[in-house]
């Protein structure tokens, strides 16, 4: 009995450590940009209970940040729900993309997942479960490490944001898309990728100028992976 | 600003959040997907990712902007250098960050 729990113990440690390791990069983007959308949500006069809440329950980086310049520009409510769930829809395709790795996972464990699905969460998992790492304790620790950056970091922004009166001279703006070029490097394994990656972007950016408001990463998406397996296709 | 209304909307925003993150991994995962789609599915990182990031280069304003003031754009390229170079998350950040806040110090 003793031993079965203490070998039970090293594997958690063991998987408590890796996660750190994994989640150490998120937790390294997540705090600055946490901390940037903290400074920024008390500046726009939500409340700081409301500015935790949000990092809490929503946990969608550049969604809070639009819902609070929407806020800040007196959008209605509904437009600021409307607007997060087009933001946020891009999920969709990456749930489904993870979905084939987590086939014995039960309803329960799912549920709970996918309330942790991040865009930085998700480039992790893709990379580890294409290894084959798919540890549910792991996985579980990565995402709530990452959650724990993320509400920590805009803790630390709300207690700053009376000392700070603009995050610019930081860098700290520029987080997000630092973070999404690493991400992005580590996704291509091969030439199809780069141009799966460039023209999804080009196509993306003039969706964007073209008046496709917050839908051009979706539609850009849908025509990039499908250009993708048109590729691959080509190239046997 | 009422922040009894910005509370129900942070509500709304978690429900219209959470049913796309959580529908798919539902409804898909018990099932075997036909080859095509999770080949489809495994180009779709690199596509979002990039949908995501480059119009922020290229046009954080809202407007296409080549200039030497955009300096979104142009440290991204010693950021995507050092990504590519060492692999490394953290130092990629960090080097994005600290050349963004370099750049409006000095210039």
């Amino acid at each position: 009995m003793e031993t079965t729990m203490s070998s039970q113990k090293i594997r958690f440690n063991d998987a408590l450590m890796s996660a750190i390791k994994q989640a150490l990069p998120i937790v390294l983007g997540f705090l600055p940009v946490g901390f940037a959308y903290g400074v920024l949500a008390r500046k726009t006069g939500i409340s700081v209970d409301n500015t935790v809440l949000m990092s809490l329950l929503v946990f969608a980086g550049s969604a809070q940040f639009i819902a609070v310049g929407l806020l800040a520009s007196g959008a209605s409510a509904m437009s600021v729900i409307i607007t997060t769930f087009v933001v946020n829809l891009r999920h969709l395709l990456m749930s489904a993309a993870l979905s084939p790795y987590l086939r014995k996972w039960s309803k329960l464990e799912l549920a709970a997942f996918g309330f942790q699905l991040t865009d930085e969460s998700f480039a992790v998992h893709s990379t580890r479960f294409a290894k084959g790492d798919v540890g549910k304790s792991e996985t579980f620790l990565i995402n709530s490490i990452a959650q724990l950056a993320w509400v920590g970091g805009t803790v630390l922004g709300i207690v700053s944001s009376s000392l700070i009166s603009d995050i610019k001279p930081m860098g700290l703006d520029y987080a997000l898309p630092a973070m999404f070029i690493a991400l992005l490097i580590f996704q291509i394994k091969d030439r199809t990728h780069v141009v799966v990656g460039v023209i999804t972007g080009l196509i993306s950016t003039a969706l964007a100028l073209g008046g496709a408001g917050q839908w051009n990463v979706i539609i850009a998406t849908l025509i990039g992976a499908s250009l993708g397996v048109a590729l691959s296709w080509t190239k046997k | 600003m009422d922040q009894e209304i910005v509370f129900y909307i942070i509500i709304g925003m978690m429900a219209v959040t959470y049913v796309p993150r959580v529908l798919p991994v539902l409804a898909l995962s018990s099932r075997e997907l036909p080859p095509i789609v999770v080949r489809w599915l495994g180009y779709v990182p690199t596509a979002v990712l990039s949908a995501m990031l480059v119009p922020s280069l290229l046009a954080p304003e809202g407007v296409i902007n080549f200039g030497f003031d955009n300096t979104y754009l142009w440290v991204a390229i010693p950021t995507l250098a050092v990504a590519m170079f060492t692999r490394n998350f953290f130092g990629t950040v960090a080097v994005g960050m600290g050349l963004v806040a370099a750049v409006r110090y000095f210039f």
